[in-house]
């Protein structure tokens, strides 16, 4: 109780700072709606920016002239700020914030598209594919983590289960067994990361480097020694067909993009909602919850602690395998070295920008899929803007969530601590 | 589990020094330092041979009939794997026909050096971002970004290399203090983060790492930098006044690593007599007690990232001002993540990883001839090194394995253990 007492006194003493959280965020909204008005404003072409509802220049599209857009929407950044930094009440804080990040964004879209076109159909459509292996490997750091176990090694079941892929994809000519041949090299690195970091109690990170590592040595080798001699045996996988939903698939936008895709679109995004529920409201999900946080604690009621994490691990496995599919039956259709090329990385920083959690982790997948594409776009119409840099932009906002300039993320309390049973 | 760790390593170094040599017999079969390393060195060639064997499909096919004659295959699998380690050793230290030549006046010394010159040329980065991983571990940090600092180091030292015009020798020392300071840079970033905001300085070097490449990427591009006679992305060739002296060719070895074992040295001394040393050991064993005793764990986070970083940085300058002497989109390699494995190898201590980044120079180099002669992957180096690390980072594993007595000491447990 005494520090209790000392704890109170502190906060009597202690004057309230005037550039609280909310504050230093509206101020940070200010600035950068004034780079957006002045900056982008005075650089856009005045044109019409057209935004197609469709998969290229055609079609009905939205318009906007360039530089009138662009100032507008630097406008409503500042001015979501300046509503900020007025004080508002928190419950519309997050409102706020979004959309301050939200204009910012269109202003610079109606910069970068001035004169031109940006079809809408295919820049949804294409952050949707860039994010899906992001999504699935997300899910699988969440089924880890929330155990308690941390997991680096998303990079590496990537490219086992895009490797087992190919090669079983090929062997078997069936594009089924290669998926199910993904998950099995999903659940290997899974196993491996498992057993070190659960049975033999090495440090968590290490292990998943030295696992990447080990990956990437022997797909590498085992491509470089059968599938480069002979591309037609080893690596020439069927490709995962595109289903169309008749009547789902012509709704505008929305259709063509979600219901005339391939399986694993689907997959993700039910898995998404089946893991959200199952962590919040089933005994699986308050288990694996207790083990994350407090696993002593666990162990005293009667939980399993080890032998659920070695259960979460494995299925994290299974799902960041069925993510490794996807690069070589969704995106290309063969193998090649080190052709996950740090996706797995850009899971793990959507993982942690997403708060741990499958929703977050879904939108944080999605907004850097929406980067990517962006940046493709960007480079395909000669944009002044190098596609480097947006291609950063994943790595800076994880960067600015864990240093908490936007909201403080909490990693599981023993997330990567091992349990020994005393 | 870190806890037990440091006390008891004091007690055994005592122990040591009173007789040595029978404490040395008496532990070679139990789970020590020297044992654990040598098995799992031979654990993972064991592996790697299992790899060349499944993966050639003419050895294969004469496992097809094992049993009804099963020296076929056995004969095959030994050949195959023997000329594969062979060729392994005979590129990283030396070839006996090459020192057989040399001798009897038909070879040249160079032909005879040339294995050992390779296996340096590729451990000398290694060292430096070794060093920099090793520090930061004693330190309590786990610095992930030695690949985004020695990215950093080439550009810096690169960049210096070939736009600045400076007198010889004077060019060299600006190009190398140059890439310190470009790579002090990128540790600093994750240092300040730690220590002002707590941000895990795991999650940062990682995301630090891919935005220095992404950099460099689109740095190479940029006029003023990309060679203008070239039409890919590559940079201009760095003056000579500003590379790094070398032996002459064929030879590579560059002075590079002697810079490494001086660096391995300075780095002894900062870690072990240095109070800087001892403010960072006490910050990397028990951070709260250390700010107990007064000191500012903040301060030390920030100036600890600096030094691993700016270590990483000079690694990255070395290959760039010894080897590679133009700036291109893989300039540097691997060797970041590389020297994080070197330190685990050498268990954080700068000696130990001056060791571990001549074994994996080694591997680079004996890979190389791998590859051209026997045809087995230079990817197989990559497993073998992985592998490496982790029998070493799961001593108990390796215990189990060849059922070795318990060490003396406990300063086998396992590495440690620390959540995000």
């Amino acid at each position: 109780m005494s520090t209790a007492t000392v704890e109170d006194l502190t906060e009597i003493t202690a004057p309230k700072s005037f550039w609280n959280r909310q504050r230093r965020l509206g101020a940070a909204l200010v600035i950068i709606g004034l780079i957006a008005a002045v900056v982008f404003g005075s650089l856009a072409e005045s044109k019409t920016a057209r935004f197609t509802l469709s998969e290229d220049a055609e079609g009905a599209a939205l318009s906007i002239n360039g530089q009138f857009g662009a100032i507008l929407f630097g406008i409503v950044t500042i001015a979501a700020g300046g509503a900020l930094l007025a004080g508002v009440a928190k419950r519309w804080q997050t409102w706020l914030l979004g959309l301050g990040i939200v204009t910012f964004v269109l202003s610079f879209l109606c910069w970068q598209v001035a004169g031109k076109f940006l079809p809408l159909v295919d820049t949804a459509s294409g952050s949707l594919e860039l994010a899906l292996p992001l999504i699935l490997g997300a899910l699988a750091g969440v089924l880890c983590e929330r155990s308690g176990v941390v997991n680096v090694a998303i990079e590496g079941q990537f490219l086992m289960g895009a490797f087992g892929a190919a090669l079983v994809g090929t062997l078997a000519t069936s594009v089924w067994a290669g998926l199910v041949s993904a998950v099995v090299g999903g659940v290997i690195i899974a196993a491996m990361l498992a057993w070190l970091a659960i049975r033999f109690l090495v440090d968590q990170v290490v292990v998943g480097i030295v696992l990447n590592l080990f990956a990437l040595g022997v797909t590498g080798f085992l491509y470089e020694r059968l599938m480069q001699p002979d591309a037609l045996k080893y690596n020439s996988p069927p490709r995962l067909p595109e289903w169309r939903i008749p009547g789902l698939a012509d709704i505008p936008v929305v259709g063509p993009v979600l219901f005339d895709t391939n399986l694993l679109v689907w997959l993700a995004l039910i898995l998404v909602f089946v893991i959200h529920f199952a962590l919040r409201r089933t005994r699986w999900g308050l288990r694996t919850r207790a083990v994350g946080e407090h696993p002593t604690a666990a162990d005293t009621v009667g939980i399993r602690v080890r032998g659920l994490r070695y259960m979460n691990v494995l299925l994290g496995g299974v799902v960041a395998g069925i993510g490794g599919a996807y690069f070589t039956l969704v995106s290309t259709s063969a193998f090649n070295k080190n052709m996950t090329a740090g996706a797995g990385f850009i899971a793990l920083a959507a993982l942690i920008f997403g708060r741990w959690t499958p929703f977050g982790a879904l939108g944080a997948a999605l907004f850097f899929g929406f980067a990517q594409k962006l940046a493709n776009y960007l480079s395909a119409v000669g944009s002044p803007v190098p596609n480097q840099f947006l291609n950063m932009l994943p790595y800076i906002a994880t960067i600015i969530a864990v240093a908490g300039l936007v909201g403080r993320v909490r990693a599981p309390a023993a997330d990567g601590v091992p349990y020994v049973k005393s | 589990m870190t806890t037990e760790t440091a006390p008891p390593a004091k007690k055994e170094e005592e122990e040591k020094r009173e007789s040595f040599f029978s404490l040395f017999l008496q532990n070679l079969w139990s789970a020590n330092t020297v044992t654990v390393t040598i098995l799992s060195i031979f654990l993972a060639l064991v592996i790697g041979a299992v790899l060349i064997v499944v993966s050639d499909s003419q050895v294969l096919s004469y496992f097809s009939y094992f049993t009804s004659r099963p020296s076929d295959a056995l004969n095959a699998s030994w050949d195959l794997i023997s000329q594969a380690y062979g060729d392994l050793f005979k590129g990283a230290i030396f070839d006996p026909a090459a020192v057989q030549a040399w001798f009897d006046g038909t070879g040249t010394w160079q032909a005879a050096f040339g294995p050992i010159s390779e296996t340096l040329t590729y451990a000398a980065p290694l060292v430096f971002t070794g060093l920099s991983v090793a520090i930061a571990f004693r330190g309590g940090l786990f610095n992930i970004g030695g690949q985004g600092q020695a990215v950093i180091g080439c550009i810096t030292g690169g960049v210096v290399g070939f736009a600045v015009g400076l007198p010889v020798g004077l060019h060299l020392l600006v190009a190398l203090i140059a890439g310190f300071l470009g790579g002090a840079l990128w540790g600093f970033l994750p240092g300040l983060l730690k220590a002002r905001t707590g941000a895990h300085e795991v999650i940062t070097t990682i995301m630090l790492n891919y935005i220095a490449t992404l950099f460099l990427s689109w740095l190479i591009l940029q006029n003023g930098v990309r060679d203008p006679e070239r039409t890919d992305a590559i940079s201009k060739t760095i003056e000579s006044s500003a590379q790094l002296p070398a032996l002459p060719s064929p030879l590579r070895v560059h002075l590079g690593i002697v810079l490494a074992v001086v660096a391995t040295a300075v780095v002894a001394w900062l870690l072990n007599k240095s109070p800087f040393g001892f403010e960072l050991r006490a910050v990397g064993v028990n951070p709260p007690a250390a700010k107990t005793a007064g000191m500012s764990v903040a301060k030390t986070y920030t100036l600890l990232m600096v030094i691993a970083g700016g270590l990483a940085g000079l690694g990255g300058a070395v290959q760039v001002l010894g080897t590679a002497d133009k700036l291109t989109a893989q300039v540097a390699g691997n060797i970041g993540f590389d020297g994080l494995l070197v330190a685990l190898l050498g268990r954080n201590k700068p000696w130990g990883t001056l060791l571990a980044a001549i074994l994996y120079g080694a591997l680079r180099a004996g890979g190389n001839l791998m590859q051209v002669d026997a045809g087995v992957s230079l990817e197989l180096v990559t497993v073998l090194q992985a592998l490496i690390v982790i029998f070493i980072a799961a001593p108990a594993l390796v215990k189990a394995i060849f059922q070795l007595r318990a060490a003396r000491s406990a300063r086998l447990g396992a590495t440690m253990a620390k959540g995000w």
